[in-house]
C-alpha cells in the first residue's frame, strides 16, 4: 500500500497518476510498459485486444479501460499474465495470415514486436487460414486484411479525428472484418487520403503506404535494436 | 433475383414510421427484410442515405445479426433450432428429411429462389421441440409428417398466413405453479398497491423483499433501482430483458405469452420508483409471434390508464413502453450489448464501468431487468417486502421458475420456492434415468447424480432457469460439442480470447469427435478455457467453457473413449489429403489409404 494520494502500485512500484487517467495511461507516462495493441494515447480506449490485462484485487481487467485509483495494487509483469498474453498473441497470429519475412511492416510492427518481447516462439495453434480480401484500389495505400487484427484504431482515427468514418468492423465472431465506407466497398472509392490520421495508426501491416518498400532496411527498424518494452514511446518514421 | 432494385415505396413508409431515427436502424432493417425477404446492397444504401449514415454503419448491423440477410435466402427461410434438446428430440433426422424432400443443401437457396433451410441457436421451444422458425415464426412439435406437409405448402407457395393456424400454437406447459404462475391477478392491483406506498415506500418494500435478479447474475434489484434513481440525469429508462437466449430457457416466453400485464406493471412500478418515464422491451427475434399480442396488451393497458399519462389518475406518474425486436444474437442478452442493440448498433458489450444504472440507453441512467424479475416486483407490491422474503432461502427469497426439458416425461415450467433440490425437480418432471442435468444453460454447470441433492438457490446452484436433463443413453460429449458450436457462433467477436478461443475450442472438439484427438487436444481445451474464463471482455466469453470443463471433469469417459492413444495427431488429416491422388489414380483399395500403412508400422 502506498499512502501518497494519486499513486497506485504497479508490480510493487509506485506510479503517480492524474485523476481520470487509466492504469495503462499512467503507467506508460511514468515509463512503465504494459503490453497493448488496441490502445493508443490519442484515442478513447477500446478494450478488445486484451494484451493489456492486469490483475487488480485478484480480478483480471483491461488496464487501458480501468481508471487508476489511489492505493490499487496492480500486477502486470507476472509469469501468469505474460503467459496469457503470449497465448493471446498466438491466437492473433493463427487467426490472420502473417508472413513476417515478406511484410513491409516487419521490424516496425507492434504485433511482431510484442511476440518477440514476450518470447512467443511459435504459433502453437492450428492456423485458420481464412481467406481475407486484399484491397489495392487506392493510389497511395494498400489494405491487406490478412494482417488486420481488428483493433479498430483506423476506425477510431477516421471517425474521431479525420471526421470521415471511412472504416468499420462488420460481421460477428470470427467473421469480424474491416469494411470500407464507399459505394463499391473499395478503399480507392472512399474519401480516405494519405494525410489522414487513419493512415498512420495501424499497429500492424494491414494499412500500408504504396510506392515505398524497405526504405529503412531490416535491422535498422523501430524494434530491431530495442524491444518494444523499452522503446514504446518512440514513433515510427514515415 | 440478385438484381439491385430499390423499393422506395416500401422502404420510405418504414423509415418514416421510425422517424428516420438512426437509433432505430435495427428496427428499420428488420421491417425492411420482412417486406423484401433480404437486404440487398441497394436496400442498405437507400436506408443509409435516408438516415444520413455511412453505409458501413448499416453493413455492420446487417452482418452482425444472424437473422438479417445480405444475400437472398428465399421467400421461405426455414431454420431448425440447433439446441441439444431439439437434437435429442430428433431434429437432425427431420432436417435431413426436409433437405431431401426439397432437394436442397443446408444453407443454400433453392435454384428458383423459393426456399432455404438452415440451423439456428436455441429458439426457446425446448419443451415442445423439435422446433423450427419459418420467416421468424415458430413451429413446434415437428414430426416427419408435419415436415412433409410444410414442404408441400412451400412448394405450393402458400403464404405463411394461410398455413394451418395450429402449426403455430405455442403451449405454456405449466407443470407446477406457485406464487407467480398460480396466483390470481387483477389488472392494476399491483400498480395501485405501489402507488399506495409512494415511491420511497415502494423502494423500502423492495429493499425488504431482498428480491434478486432472475436473469442470471442475481444482483439485488433494489440496489440497482436505487443507483438508477440517484444517478444524475434528466431522463431515465427501464429496460425489460426479453432476449432469453440461454439454451434451454423458455420461462420468459410463457410469462410474456400469458402473464404480460405483470411484466408491464412491474416495469411501470420500476418507473414510478426510479423516476423513469419510458420503458423498452427487448424481445428476441425468435419470439416475433408474441409481438402483436404484446402490442394489444399495451394498448389495453393504456386504455385502462395503467400506462400513459397520469397512470391510475396520479398526476405526474407518466410511463409508457415500446417494444424493440432482436434479430438473432445471444450476446444481446448481456445488458450492455442489449443497450447497444436498442440503440440500433451491433451488440458489442460496452466497457464497464460505467454501468447502465448511471450510463445506459442513450447514456442515461437505465435499469435492465429480466422478465421474471419484473413479474416478481408485482408480488412485492401486492404482498409487501417482508411477506415476499418469507419464502425461499436466506439469500434467495421467493420462488423461481425452472424451464425443464430433455429426457423427462413432462417437460415444461416448474415453479418452486428457492432451495428446492435438483432431485425433487427430476422426480416431479418424471426423469427416471438421468445421468446429468445441465443447469443454467450452455454457460452453466453440469450436475451428476451425486449432486442431485443440491439446491437451486444463489448460495448453491444458481440458475437463470434452464434445466436440461440427459438420460442414461445420452453421450455428454455430444452436448459439449453442441455448446462449443453454440459459443463459436454466438461470440460477438469483439475481444481476442473469446473470438479466437471459441473458434479454437470448436475446432478441437470436432477433431476429437472425428476420432483424431489425443490427450494433447484434451489438455489444450483446458488451457484455452482458462484464458477465456479469466480474460474475456464479457460474460459470454468468460462462461463459454464452464459446461465443457464440467463435462471434461465429471464425465471423463465421454472424452477418453474418443481420444486416440498416441500423444499427438497433426491438425490436418493426412489420409484425407490423399483423396485427390486416389481419385486421379482411380484407386480406393486399402493400400491407397494411410491407415493400412500406419497399422503395418504399428505391428512391425
Ligand atoms: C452472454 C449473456 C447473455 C445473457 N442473456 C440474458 C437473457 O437472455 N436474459 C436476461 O434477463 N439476462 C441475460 N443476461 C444477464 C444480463 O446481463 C443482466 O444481468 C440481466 O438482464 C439483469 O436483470 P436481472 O437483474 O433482473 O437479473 C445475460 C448475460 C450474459 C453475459
Ligand atoms: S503485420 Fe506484423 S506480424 Fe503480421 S506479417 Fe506483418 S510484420 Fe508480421
Ligand atoms: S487495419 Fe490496422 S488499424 Fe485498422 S483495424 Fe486492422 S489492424 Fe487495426
Ligand atoms: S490495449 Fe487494452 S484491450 Fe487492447
Ligand atoms: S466476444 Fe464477448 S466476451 Fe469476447
Amino acid at each position: 500500500m502506498t499512502d501518497i494520494p494519486n499513486t497506485f502500485n504497479l508490480d510493487g512500484e509506485p506510479i503517480r497518476f492524474e485523476p481520470g487517467e487509466t492504469i495503462l495511461q499512467a503507467a506508460l507516462k511514468a515509463g512503465h510498459f504494459i503490453p497493448h495493441l488496441c490502445f493508443s494515447p490519442e484515442f478513447k480506449p477500446h478494450g478488445s485486444c486484451k494484451l493489456c490485462i492486469v490483475v487488480v484485487n485478484n480480478r483480471t481487467g483491461s488496464s487501458c479501460a480501468m481508471k487508476a485509483l489511489p492505493g490499487l495494487e496492480v500486477q502486470s509483469d507476472t509469469p501468469d499474465l505474460n503467459h496469457r498474453r503470449r497465448t493471446l498473441l498466438q491466437m492473433l497470429f493463427v487467426e490472420g495470415n502473417h508472413f513476417c519475412p515478406g511484410c513491409e511492416k516487419s521490424g516496425n510492427c507492434k504485433l511482431q514486436a510484442l511476440a518477440y518481447d514476450l518470447e512467443m516462439f511459435n504459433d502453437h495453434f492450428t492456423h485458420f487460414f481464412q481467406p481475407r480480401e486484399v484491397d489495392a484500389s487506392h493510389p497511395d495505400f494498400f489494405l491487406d486484411r490478412n494482417r488486420c487484427i481488428n483493433c479498430e484504431l483506423c476506425v477510431r482515427a477516421s471517425r474521431d479525428v479525420d471526421g470521415k468514418d471511412v472504416f468499420g468492423l462488420a460481421g460477428r465472431g470470427r467473421n469480424s472484418h474491416l469494411v470500407v465506407n464507399s459505394p463499391s466497398g473499395k478503399l480507392g472509392d472512399s474519401t480516405f487520403a494519405k494525410g489522414d490520421k487513419a493512415a498512420e495508426v495501424c499497429p500492424v501491416g494491414a494499412l500500408l503506404p504504396k510506392g515505398q518498400g524497405f526504405k529503412k532496411p531490416i535491422g535498422a527498424r523501430l524494434y530491431d535494436n530495442a524491444p518494444i518494452s523499452q522503446s514504446f514511446g518512440v514513433k515510427e518514421e514515415v | 433475383m440478385t438484381e439491385a432494385i430499390v423499393e422506395p415505396e416500401i422502404l420510405e413508409p418504414i423509415i418514416a414510421r421510425f422517424n428516420g431515427d438512426p437509433g432505430n436502424l435495427l428496427q428499420i432493417l428488420i421491417e425492411a427484410q420482412n417486406a423484401l425477404d433480404w437486404l440487398s446492397p441497394a436496400t442498405q444504401g437507400f436506408i443509409a442515405r435516408s438516415l444520413d449514415l455511412p453505409v458501413t454503419r448499416v453493413a455492420k448491423v446487417v452482418q452482425f445479426y444472424t437473422h438479417l440477410y445480405d444475400t437472398p435466402r428465399g421467400k421461405y427461410r426455414v431454420l431448425f433450432s440447433h439446441n441439444i434438446t431439439d437434437r435429442m428430440a430428433g431434429s437432425p433426422a427431420l432436417m435431413a428429411h426436409m433437405l431431401k424432400r426439397l432437394k436442397l443443401k443446408r444453407g443454400v437457396v433453392s435454384e428458383d429462389g423459393l426456399v432455404s433451410v438452415g440451423k439456428t441457436s436455441c429458439t426457446g421451444m425446448c419443451d415442445q421441440g423439435p422446433a423450427i422458425l419459418v420467416n421468424n415464426r415458430a413451429i413446434t412439435k415437428l414430426t416427419l409428417r408435419r415436415i412433409d406437409e410444410i414442404c408441400d405448402l412451400i412448394r405450393a407457395k402458400a403464404p405463411l398466413a394461410n398455413w394451418p393456424a395450429h402449426y403455430f400454437r405455442v403451449e405454456d406447459n405449466i407443470e407446477r405453479a406457485d406464487m407467480l404462475l398460480g396466483s390470481a391477478y387483477a389488472p392494476g392491483e399491483a400498480l395501485r398497491a405501489a402507488i399506495a406506498c409512494g415511491p420511497t415506500g415502494m423502494m423500502a418494500e423492495m429493499r425488504k423483499s431482498n428480491l434478486r435478479g432472475r436473469g442470471g447474475a442475481g444482483f439485488t434489484t433494489a440496489v440497482k433501482w436505487e443507483a438508477c434513481r440517484d444517478a444524475p440525469g434528466d431522463e431515465r429508462y427501464i429496460v425489460c430483458n426479453a432476449d432469453e437466449g440461454e439454451p434451454g430457457t423458455f420461462k420468459d416466453r410463457v410469462l410474456l405469452q400469458s402473464f404480460s400485464e405483470r411484466v408491464f406493471e412491474g416495469m411501470a412500478i420500476a418507473g414510478y420508483v426510479t423516476g423513469a418515464r419510458k420503458g423498452l422491451v427487448y424481445l428476441r427475434g425468435e419470439y416475433t409471434y408474441l409481438r402483436a399480442p404484446l402490442e394489444a396488451k399495451l394498448s389495453e393497458m393504456r386504455r385502462n390508464r395503467l400506462l400513459g399519462m397520469s397512470i391510475c389518475g396520479v398526476p405526474g406518474f407518466d410511463f409508457d413502453i415500446v417494444i424493440h425486436m432482436g434479430a438473432g444474437a445471444y450476446v444481446c442478452g448481456e445488458e450492455t450489448a442489449l443497450i447497444e442493440s436498442l440503440e440500433g448498433k451491433p451488440g458489442h458489450p460496452r466497457i464497464r464501468p460505467p454501468f447502465p444504472v448511471t450510463c445506459g440507453y442513450k447514456n442515461k441512467p437505465t435499469v435492465v431487468n429480466n422478465v421474471e424479475t419484473l413479474c416478481k416486483v408485482t408480488e412485492v407490491a401486492l404482498h409487501g417486502g417482508l411477506a415476499y422474503a418469507g419464502t425461499g432461502t436466506r439469500q434467495s427469497a421467493g420462488t423461481k421458475i425452472i424451464s425443464v426439458s430433455g429426457d423427462v416425461e413432462r417437460p415444461g415450467l416448474y415453479e418452486y420456492p428457492f432451495g428446492v433440490r435438483v432431485s425433487q425437480v427430476l422426480e416431479d418432471a418424471g426423469a427416471y434415468d438421468a445421468i446429468a442435468v445441465q443447469i443454467s444453460g450452455a454457460a452453466g454447470q453440469c450436475l451428476t447424480p451425486q449432486e442431485f441433492g443440491r439446491r437451486i438457490a444463489f448460495e448453491d446452484v444458481p440458475t437463470s432457469g434452464s434445466f436440461m436433463v440427459f438420460g442414461n443413453n445420452r453421450d455428454l460429449f455430444e452436448a459439449a460439442l453442441n455448446y462449443a458450436h453454440f459459443f463459436e457462433h454466438e461470440s460477438c467477436g469483439f475481444c481476442t480470447p473469446c473470438r479466437v478461443g471459441s473458434a479454437l475450442v470448436a475446432r478441437i472438439m470436432e477433431k476429437i469427435h472425428s476420432g483424431h484427438g489425443a490427450r494433447y487436444e484434451f489438455n489444450e481445451l483446458t488451457r484455452i478455457s482458462q484464458l477465456m474464463s479469466t480474460s474475456s471482455h464479457c460474460g459470454l466469453g468468460s462462461a463459454a467453457t464452464n459446461a465443457l470443463q464440467d463435462i471434461m471433469k465429471k464425465f471423463p469417459t465421454a472424452f477418453d473413449r474418443r481420444l486416440i492413444k498416441r500423444d499427438f495427431e497433426p491438425g490436418f488429416d493426412l489420409d484425407a489429403a490423399l483423396a485427390r491422388a486416389r481419385e486421379v489414380s482411380a484407386r480406393d483399395d486399402a493400400n491407397a489409404h494411410l491407415d493400412a500403412h500406419l497399422a503395418e508400422g504399428a505391428d512391425a
